[in-house]
């Protein structure tokens, strides 16, 4: 009964957990743009959501059904929250060229004081948490409501949750306005000659990678009837963890759909893993380090893997630099130590060079 | 048709890599040229293209574009007016994305973006014919992520997909030049072909003086940023290579010897 109590709260909290996971994917992988706005807007999704359901708690106290609905104010509110801390972090990089992981950054750290602003509303005073066990939440208003357990609720619920934004997402990257963001992702210079506006494929893939992430900030404050400054710490390594995990599992051509569901899968796999390493007794202080010694693992196979089959890569000529004047592309180039293989380039290029050069002379 | 005035563009200004990549450069494109850009390496050939492209503004003159006065307008916004094929095969084309997805992309330049799907059913048969015309069975390979193809076939999907629209000009910077001879010339041909059947305004830079006395009705040589050389007609036609290089020789007063130009 412990076991399968434990496997449904790692369930419970991995589909929860799935939908930041998801908005990571959006920036980390489609977008291309390592965002770490996510530690802060996920309080942020918590804190809104948490203060909406205080600010209302008379009428929540009322009954179920205003109690449901109040919930469902605060996810939306939730999901404009972190969708506001994402558009500033799109501003940051594409208006004030400020590179994607300091874009990110300053948003995060901005948004620790905000978070604790908003926490603080119903005292007009900063907190650095806020409780929910007195008011009520979504899951508790929910169980006055049905004759099953609260974990049953969440599991029903997270279930419908994590459905919508996945089918949701699949339409829209189907989109034209979805197309012209993976371009943007994939291959800038050619997204921007196709016309596609670059900027604003960032700054929306931004806006809705936090939207989400703020979503289950909210849903995750509702499951532990509680929101905290400090809830958001470590999130985008879980969140790469579901998607390393994920993509372990489905690797190989699959359709978008089952590339998202798989985050899912991996999410839940992780917080299972999790609960049954906290059932172990082990302290919970280590589980971070657990993590991230397990995502630099999981991150170093491809690069291995690269390093390996590099070698006989085709010699191409075109030193990156030079026709790229984008300033927060040349940071972007530093932070993510790109610097390497400009200089690998630089070295085909010598190359091609001569290769061309040989070739020409033999033709005139 | 395309027009260049007094265009000056300085990289790096103010600083020690201060370089002055277009010194007052003055071009008029009429409709329908196909033009050769010769010129030696740092001559200011891809930082002409890319002025166009709008990729950055030149401190100084004035771009138009069949009458629109372009010279600020962001690079995406003229893009629906412009094709272009780079030199690397890899930056034409979004590797992670399939064939017709990439079709679909190009076939929406200079066009509002919606929610409507990203790749329409309707659309798919007019890019098998597009394909097909390509004679690399792309056309049977639309699901295919553009990644796993071969550069000389990225460059051939590049190349349609800048002219799938028709656009005002098309800009070629060395796009054969990454490829093996044999790919180099099949994509030149291809080049010709669409070009001339759509009668689409071109300017190709290319280090090969054969191919730029080959194709085209017009020939420019830049030299130091700006042009100085300008040929079209009959006697771009009698051309040979000799004499591109004595007017080469002239005009750097002798001291090419190290260059690319020489060997192309
Ligand atoms: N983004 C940039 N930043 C700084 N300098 C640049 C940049 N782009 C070009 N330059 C410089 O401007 C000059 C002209 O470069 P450009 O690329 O236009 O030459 P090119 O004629 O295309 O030469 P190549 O035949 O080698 O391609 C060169 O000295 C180059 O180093
Ligand atoms: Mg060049």
């Amino acid at each position: 009964m412990v076991i399968f109590q434990t496997f449904l709260t790692g369930t419970n909290q991995g589909l929860l957990w799935a939908i930041m996971a998801i908005g990571v994917y959006i920036s980390y992988r489609i977008l291309d743009f390592a965002d770490l706005t996510v530690e802060g807007s996920f309080a942020t999704g918590g804190a809104t959501a948490g203060i909406i359901m205080t600010l209302c708690k008379d009428f929540v106290a009322k009954g179920p059904a205003q109690g449901i609905f109040i919930s469902v104010i605060g996810l939306l509110v939730a999901m404009i929250a972190g969708g506001l801390a994402g558009l500033v972090t799109g501003l940051l990089n594409t208006k004030l060229k400020i590179a994607p992981i300091l874009s990110g950054i300053l948003t995060m750290t901005g948004l620790y004081s905000i978070n604790m602003i908003i926490m603080g509303l119903a005292i007009k005073k900063p907190m650095s948490n806020l409780g929910l066990g007195m008011v009520g939440t979504l899951f508790s208003k929910a169980e006055e409501f049905m004759p099953i357990s609260r974990n049953w609720i969440i599991f029903i619920i997270a279930v419908i949750v994590v459905a919508v934004v996945v089918g949701l997402l699949y339409w829209f990257f189907g989109t034209e306005v979805g197309s012209a963001m993976r371009a943007t992702g994939n291959n800038e210079r050619m997204a921007k000659a196709q016309g596609v506006s670059t900027q604003n494929s960032k700054i929306l893939g931004l806006v809705l990678s936090n939207a989400f992430v703020g979503l289950s900030g909210a849903l995750v404050t509702f499951q532990q009837s509680n929101a905290s400054v400090t809830m958001g710490v470590g999130s985008i390594v879980a969140g790469l963890a579901a998607i390393i995990i994920g993509e372990s599992i489905i690797s190989g051509k699959f359709p978008f759909w089952a590339r998202l569901l798989s985050i899912v899968l991996g999410s839940i796999i992780y917080r299972i893993i999790i609960s049954f390493i906290y059932l172990a007794g082990v302290n919970s202080e280590y589980i971070k380090l657990l993590t991230a010694i397990l995502v630099v693992l999981a991150l170093s196979i491809p690069l291995i893997k690269e390093k390996i089959s590099k070698m006989p890569r085709k010699p191409k000529k075109n030193a990156k630099g030079k026709d790229e004047p984008d300033d927060t592309a040349r940071q972007d180039a530093i932070v993510d130590e790109y610097v390497g293989e400009d200089e690998a380039r630089k070295d085909t290029d010598v190359l091609q060079t001569e290769d061309g050069a040989d070739s020409a002379a033999t033709e005139v | 048709m395309l027009e260049l005035s007094g265009i000056h563009k300085t990289f790096n200004i103010g600083t020690v890599n201060e370089k002055k990549a277009l010194i007052d450069l003055n071009l008029k494109v009429n409709e329908g040229d196909f033009i050769t850009v010769i010129g030696g390496n740092g001559a200011g050939k891809s930082t002409m293209l890319n002025v166009i492209a709008g990729v950055f503004p030149p401190e100084q003159g004035v771009i138009t574009l069949d009458g629109v006065n372009v010279t600020k307008m962001a690079e995406h916004r003229r893009a629906g007016m412009i094709g272009r094929v780079f030199q690397d095969p890899m930056v034409g084309t979004a590797g992670n994305m399939n064939i017709e997805e990439n079709l679909a992309l190009a076939n929406r330049r200079g066009k509002f973006r919606g929610l409507g799907w990203g790749v329409k059913k309707s659309e798919k048969e007019f890019f098998k014919e597009k394909l097909k015309m390509l004679d690399l069975n792309l056309e049977d390979r639309m699901g295919t992520k553009v990644g796993l193809l071969s550069g000389g076939q990225r460059q051939a999907l590049t190349l349609l997909m800048a002219t799938l629209i028709k656009p005002k000009v098309l800009l070629l910077d060395e796009h054969t030049a990454a490829l093996d001879p044999k790919t180099a010339s099949k994509v030149l041909s291809l080049t010709e072909e669409i070009t001339s059947k759509e009668n689409i305004t071109t300017v190709m830079i290319t280090h090969n003086m054969k191919d730029a006395i080959k194709y085209g009705n017009r020939l420019i040589m830049m030299m130091g940023g700006t042009i100085i050389y300008d040929v079209a007609g009959e006697e771009k036609k009698n051309l040979t290579v000799n004499d591109l290089l004595a007017k080469f020789e002239q005009s750097s007063g002798g001291e090419f010897a190290n260059d690319r130009m020489l060997l192309g």
